[in-house]
């Protein structure tokens, strides 16, 4: 079998396993002739995808679940045969405001719920002296990113519609504007935060696997019509994206996939940047202290790979959450129908029916209940309701 | 908006050319309202300030992510902003964003009248890249005649030759080699170089 594919990207190093398929030969050994294109916006890498410019595209996982459920723009079912990372990002804020955040903190500053109340304190100061409310860049209103923000200063009680200012940002003007005080923090993935980090004007205060333990960040995305009748071409890209992934997760490669990575045509910047989000162990101040975790970006390990719908519940939960759209059981099901475990796990020809889902983990707040998502909602006490 | 009175359109493009020969475009077909942007900071701020009726925006401008949130739920938003085009209208979305400019249109303007200012903002920007396109080639055409020039005077002087035998030369080379009298003029001005 051969076929020739087309797959929008937007420079970030969670495009990884796409762009390392690619570069790397996966996919060629699969039969696959695939044109990888760079996009501007996630507006872009959507539209293209839905009206079929594109045949497959490095998509937030969110934006996957909003075409399906036609929040925000056309309708467009969308389906996820593979992660493309779990976690991955990272809330930095200015020098001025992290120096006023560890003045008022109480507890340990790695911890969002002490980091979070500090912000309330921050917020409630700021309001006394008149001061102009916060403002917080994130990258679309559909992403992990604005829930993950929304997630962490809520459970402090910061209303993140009332108190602060939560503001689109493409990811290639954050570091700018965090610079030109047009923000005071924002939340987006790799390499920004390091780049921010670099040139001075940031602190990493959080990686968002301190948010949430396991998060669905990035997805495969495929036009479920074209998915339906290309079920060969799927799984060979499948196939070819978990090689990727195996290849980016063994330590003795990591110099080589950054570098990939790295290339003009790629992510077009330093490969030691890329290769600090690949490990996990970060500048996170401009003095040079750096900060570890083994759970700040995974691709691939951890079964990371395999789209888990109950991630796609807990994102369309978040929707629900944020009043961008009303809590309905039809929603629901198209949200989790949207990750495709089966399409995974058929094309590495196995079956993964008993495999356990890993929890959301987030730091507080309650369990996620895939079964009571109105009694899960109804246990937080800042959120919104659709109209 | 009444329906006779021209709709106020924004333009949101970096490229001050392209957003002049589009906004030309739209005044020479009645549409007097127009309005650029070229300043991508607080994007949204001078946008509510112009309450316009359709934005338009280039899709090589990230941006457009900002533009998306003016679909949301939000307090910031004076009045629900509808759709891209009409849902069934798939085949002018596809024009659209194959030129590469991209329209939302606000609030209850009527597909009837969006689609011209589209078919419109097509063409343009068709023309636009066309006339890129020419640019280069115009660019590349002097570039050539250069090195022709400088192969034809290395000919003249090594073997002798007069301007026209020395073209000649190039011209019947290139033919005999299939390959563009550039091309052959290249090599010689290469050749020659690293003879020196």
């Amino acid at each position: 079998m051969t076929a020739s594919l087309r797959i929008g990207f937007i420079p970030l190093v969670d495009a990884a396993a796409l762009i390392v398929a690619v570069d790397k030969g996966f996919a060629a050994a699969e039969g696959l002739e695939v044109e990888l294109v760079r996009e501007v916006s996630w507006s872009n890498v959507r539209d293209k995808l839905n009206i079929g410019l594109f045949d497959a595209a490095h998509l937030l996982a969110p934006v996957a679940i909003a075409s399906s459920l036609g929040l925000g723009h056309v309708k467009v079912p969308i389906a996820a045969p593979f992660n493309l990372g779990i976690n991955g990002n990272a809330i930095t804020v200015s020098p001025a405001l992290h120096a006023t955040l560890m003045e008022v903190i109480d507890g340990d500053r790695f911890d969002p719920l002490a980091t979070a109340k500090a912000l309330a304190k921050v917020v409630a100061i700021r309001r006394k002296a008149g001061a102009e409310p916060l403002t917080f860049g994130m990258t679309f209103p559909f992403s992990t990113h604005n829930y993950q923000l929304r997630y962490w200063m809520a459970a402090a009680g910061v209303d993140p519609d009332e108190d602060v200012r939560l503001v689109v940002l493409p990811p290639p003007y954050m570091v700018d504007s965090l610079r030109s005080g047009h923000v005071d923090a924002f939340c987006v993935g790799a390499p920004w935060n390091s780049i921010a980090v670099d040139l001075g004007v940031g602190h990493i205060l959080h990686f968002v696997s301190d948010i949430l333990a396991h998060a669905a960040e990035k997805v495969l995305a495929l036009r479920q019509v074209w998915a339906d009748k290309n079920p060969d071409v799927v799984a060979a890209l499948v196939r070819a994206a978990v090689q990727a992934a195996q290849f980016i997760e063994n330590p003795d490669n990591l110099t080589e996939a950054a570098q990939i990575l790295a290339q003009p045509e790629r992510l077009a910047v330093d490969a030691e940047l890329i290769q600090r989000s690949l490990t996990g162990r970060l500048k996170i101040s401009p003095d040079g202290a750096v900060r570890e975790s083994d759970r700040y970006l995974l691709v691939g390990r951890e079964g990371a790979g395999r789209p888990d719908p109950v991630q796609a519940a807990w994102l369309y939960a978040q929707m629900v959450r944020w009043g961008q759209t009303a809590l309905s059981g039809e929603a629901l099901r198209t949200a989790m129908a949207v990750f495709r475990p089966d399409v995974y796990d058929a094309a590495l020809g196995r079956r993964g029916d008993d495999l356990a889902s890993t929890p959301v983990g987030a730091f507080a707040g309650p369990p996620f209940d895939v079964r009571d998502i109105a009694g899960y909602l109804a246990s937080f006490e800042v959120g919104r309701r659709a109209p | 908006m009444s329906a006779d009175q021209s709709p106020k359109i924004v333009i949101v493009d970096e490229s001050p050319v392209r957003a002049a020969i589009l906004e030309e475009g739209l005044r020479e077909a009645g549409f007097t309202q127009v309005v650029h942007i070229r300043e991508m900071q607080s994007l949204l701020a001078r946008i509510y300030a112009v309450d316009p009726d359709i934005i338009l925006i280039d899709l090589e401008n990230p941006s457009r992510d900002v533009l998306e949130a003016m679909f949301q739920v939000s307090r910031a938003v004076k009045r629900p902003i509808a759709m891209f085009v009409d849902q069934s209208d798939s085949a002018s979305i596809q024009a659209s964003v194959e030129a590469g400019v991209s329209a939302y249109i606000v609030d209850g303007l009527k597909k009837e009248r969006i689609k011209p200012i589209l078919d419109l903002c097509v063409s343009r920007f068709n023309a636009f890249a066309k006339l890129q396109e020419e640019l280069e080639r115009t660019k590349s055409q002097l570039e050539d005649r250069k090195i022709i020039e400088k192969a034809k005077g290395i000919l003249m002087k090594i073997k002798g030759l007069t301007e026209d035998e020395a073209y000649v030369l190039l011209r019947s080379t290139a033919m005999r080699e299939k390959k563009k009298i550039g091309e052959i003029a290249q090599s010689i001005i290469t050749a020659s170089e690293m003879l020196k």
